[in-house]
């Protein structure tokens, strides 16, 4: 495996702030809206983003994590059980602006079973996409994103992994590649 | 670990501590799921299940069909009473033939001990043990056991004893093997005639005396009399069973620490607990319930996610 790293730390973190802009351009306030983080990874993307949205706007934001286990569409077609991960919404999405969050945007079934989840919990007034790496010519399904932290050109055969400090030991985006596809 | 170590759920003493683990952690997401206004996930829309009893069962056939409907599986209920059975036909023939209408899993009550495990050997869909005679009852031990962890915050080094009919008690015997398999201590309680005679070989401590075995524990698992399983007197009436190992207020009170209350229902109220310390702040018989949907859904989520395609 080659490994290329796409965004370091600095460049992270500028992307995180402009995409923090860039929902403030959207959502205003954000008193009707509320961030929803797809567990197991795109938590820690609103972790960030929580942060500075709540240091540029000098107040709270609303924000949840969506495990999306029981909505996937593998179920039985794996070598292993999948495990779910914490879900916290305890606030209502009812006619709220609801921000879906993950790292990776790849083939689109993650986020098909997370609008399906989200919808067990109500009826949002709008629901958008915000992903930090959008992995481009690869879906299986008609899903895109309303805020794309940066774009990519992908082969199947390649992994894109988003790192975290807390985890990884380091804020970074790096592309995996396997030698033998040259 | 993300994987059952079992094909089917026969009784709790073929599971290991991390199956037990892996159940509750799936159950918690469960528990969460019920608790959304939309109460139902689509993971097993295309396992059809049937629950089949020979015996009767409200709580536990409703908890099992609640458990399965929130799954998105289709569900077949059938019961002994009404059926071929009464007319001759043996349980692998009956079973056999609701399978041959594609049901990938069975969920069987039977009033014999070693049903579900016979039946597991005879049949190619995964069988849940929903109540074998005086053998197991492996997902009351689950939630009972998931009912504590929720209280105490863990099993482990926990006191636990069981007062009642323990002899004929299906819940009794997977709660020990449950509860100690989580790291608990286990008593049972109860006349001389209902505690089994070899039951110490278990490891577990025996005790005749109630007020003794309630100082001693955290937790306090209160059973029925099963009075349709007794074909001897075992004690001279109901009124002396429940003087003698009956809960009341009074000894509550009386205790130097306050425990925490189960039963695993039907509850006889005056008999082996009264009404006040059933409705009481320390019971969590009505949380025990709740939490049986969920711990039956993740049995059955893990089991279904072994099922070949």
């Amino acid at each position: 495996m080659e490994k290329q790293v796409i965004l370091n730390e600095k460049q992270l973190q500028l992307t995180l702030k402009r995409l923090s802009h860039e929902l403030i351009e959207s959502h205003g306030d954000f008193s009707e809206t509320v961030l929803v983080g797809l567990q197991p990874r795109g938590i820690h993307v609103v972790k960030k983003l929580k942060e500075i949205l709540e240091e540029i706007l000098q107040h709270a934001v609303i924000c949840g994590n969506l495990d999306i286990t029981f909505f996937r569409d593998d179920f039985r077609r794996r070598e292993k059980a999948i495990i779910p991960s914490i879900t916290n919404i305890d606030f209502s999405i009812e006619n709220k602006k609801v921000v879906l969050i993950d790292d990776v945007l790849y083939t689109g079934r993650t986020i098909r079973s997370g609008l399906d989840a989200l919808l067990t919990f109500g009826r949002p007034a709008k629901v958008e996409l915000l992903v930090l790496i959008d992995r481009r010519f690869t879906r299986d399904l008609p899903i895109q994103a309303d805020y794309v932290g940066k774009d990519i050109d992908t082969l199947r055969s390649e992994k894109v992994s988003v790192e975290w400090k807390q985890i990884e030991g380091e804020d970074k985006v790096v592309l995996f590649t396997k030698e033998s596809n040259g | 670990m993300d994987n059952l170590s079992v094909d089917h759920l026969t009784g709790i003493k073929d599971l290991t501590k991390e199956d037990i683990e892996l159940i509750f952690k799936t159950a918690d997401s469960f528990k969460e799921v019920i608790n959304r206004p939309i109460k139902k996930v689509p993971s097993l829309r295309d396992i059809t299940i049937a629950n089949i009893f020979f015996e009767n069962s409200t709580r536990t056939r409703l908890s099992f069909e609640l458990a399965e409907k929130r799954l998105s599986a289709d569900v077949v209920n059938f019961s002994a009473s009404g059926s071929s059975v009464k007319k001759g036909e043996t349980l692998i023939d009956t079973v056999n033939n609701i399978l041959s209408m594609k049901v990938d899993m069975v969920v069987m009550r039977h009033p014999n001990p070693g049903a579900a495990k016979f039946l597991s050997q005879k049949i190619k869909a995964r069988v849940v043990n929903a109540g074998d005679g005086t053998h197991e009852h492996p997902t009351q031990a689950l939630l009972d056991a998931y009912s504590i962890r929720e209280k105490l915050g863990t099993v482990a080094g926990k006191k636990v004893v069981i007062v009642g009919d323990i002899l004929h008690s299906r819940v009794a015997l997977s709660n020990i093997y449950c509860l100690q398999k989580l790291g608990a201590e286990v008593m049972v309680c109860g006349p001389t005639t209902l505690i089994p005679k070899h039951i110490h070989e278990l490891g577990v401590k025996v005790s005749h005396n109630l007020l003794e075995a309630l100082e001693w524990c955290d937790v306090a698992n209160m059973l029925r009399i099963q009075l349709e399983r007794q074909d001897i007197k075992y004690f001279p009436s109901l009124r002396e069973y429940s003087m003698q190992f009956g809960l009341n207020k009074e000894i509550l009170n009386s205790l130097s620490k306050e425990i925490v209350v189960m039963h695993p229902g039907p509850i006889n109220r005056g008999v082996e607990i009264t009404s006040d310390v059933a409705d009481s702040k320390q019971s969590i018989i009505l949380q025990q319930v709740e939490n049986g949907v969920a711990v039956r859904m993740a049995v059955i989520y893990l089991l279904a996610s072994k099922i070949e395609r």
